[in-house]
């Protein structure tokens, strides 16, 4: 096909497009207004199941079964980076040495370590009754953990996380919320229904099975996040090619680290 | 009121997403991203959705820059790669 051939076939494809989209816009519900069919029937479903955040109540009760295979996604997804970030035959280990830490930076990342731990776990414990839940407060925990590598350095952050442990409470997580799921089935009711004791409304034992699909979520992300970063700093870190050997062992603490707006731009060479 | 906090959001996200596409040094696309994330995370916070808001602010101002820096740092390191500046090295996710 010549670059004008192409062109046109672009125009016509665009064009096609935007008639369709701009159509499609104008149909829309104005922006922000205040009749909405499907959120008050999802208030009504979620009060009904004493889960006062209504988010939480769409996700592990109304679509439980979508969160499902949302969950699955990362579980495989995660699953795929370690498969393909493992470290291959012809790659070496080394130790990375430590490097120089300013204190100001340490005092901050070690404050700040239990704070975030604390918050994430709040959010994932309390996801039935304020915004967030498993996902939000999973990808808190794992992040917040990191901060060991900011304020100490990648050995100490290597060992308060046991990869395999994290293994296998990511595969731990995927199973819990399949198991709560054939759970209703025993129960006598179809896959992922709300079939537990609802519980008071804004209480920390409200929702059913949305806070048992909360915390599995929440073990499944947590574990799967710290899989994840635990690949790819292996890989930047420790991992390096044969015949590679620059007398330049990247630093460990002190950069590359995670959590707060991941702002680190030491690695500019 | 509400109106013109979502006005300044959307401002920022526009600023910084077409600072993030300028930009053609991978690290600091990842830094540009980063801020994109957070203006985002703002833009949700303003328009009411929370839950979103917190993903947003772990996912993309946190976890994805940090991958992106991460796989940077290790493409980098190769040998013979050392000018690869311009190599589009995990723009998104």
């Amino acid at each position: 096909m010549s670059s004008r051939v192409r062109l046109w076939v672009f125009l016509v494809g665009a064009a096609g497009f935007a008639a369709l989209f701009a159509a499609a816009c104008f149909d829309l519900p104005a922006f922000g207004t205040v009749p909405h069919p499907y959120g008050a029937r999802a208030m009504h479903a979620a009060l009904s199941h004493h889960t006062a955040n209504v988010i939480a109540s769409v996700n592990f009760d109304l679509r439980a079964f979508d969160t499902l295979g949302e969950e699955t996604i990362l579980f495989s997804a995660v699953i795929g980076t370690v498969v393909l970030l493992r470290q291959a035959r012809d790659e070496h280990r080394k130790d990375p040495e430590p490097a120089t830490i300013h204190p100001p930076v340490r005092r901050f990342a070690l404050l700040t370590l239990p704070l975030a731990l604390l918050v994430g776990l709040y959010v994932i414990a309390h996801g039935q009754i304020s915004p967030g839940g498993g996902f939000q407060g999973g990808v808190v925990t794992a992040t917040a953990l990191h901060l060991l590598y900011i304020a100490a350095d990648y050995r100490a952050l290597e060992r308060v996380r046991p990869l395999t442990l994290y293994e296998i409470g990511e595969a731990a997580g995927e199973a819990a919320y399949v198991i709560t799921g054939f759970a209703a089935v025993l129960a006598g009711s179809a896959f992922l229904t709300n079939v537990l004791p609802f519980g008071t409304l804004a209480t920390l034992s409200s929702g059913g099975t949305a806070m048992v699909l909360n915390a599995a979520v929440g073990l499944e992300v947590t574990s799967g996040i710290v899989v994840l970063l635990a690949r790819f700093l292996d890989q930047a870190v420790e991992i390096e090619e044969p015949g590679e050997d620059d007398g330049n062992p990247r630093h460990t603490g002190g950069s590359g680290g995670s959590g707060g707006s991941g702002g680190n731009g030491d690695d500019e060479r | 009121m509400t109106d013109v906090l979502i006005v300044v959001a959307l401002l920022l996200v526009a600023g910084a997403a077409t600072a993030a596409v300028l930009n053609r040094d991978p690290v600091r696309q990842a830094l540009v991203l980063s801020f994109l994330g957070l203006a985002l995370a703002l833009l949700f916070t303003f328009l009411q959705a929370p839950d979103v808001a917190l993903s947003q602010l772990a996912v993309g101002s946190a976890v994805t820059p940090l991958m992106i820096l991460l796989t940077v740092r290790k493409v980098r390191r190769r040998p013979g790669s050392d000018d690869g500046v311009d190599k589009p090295a995990g723009r998104e996710r």
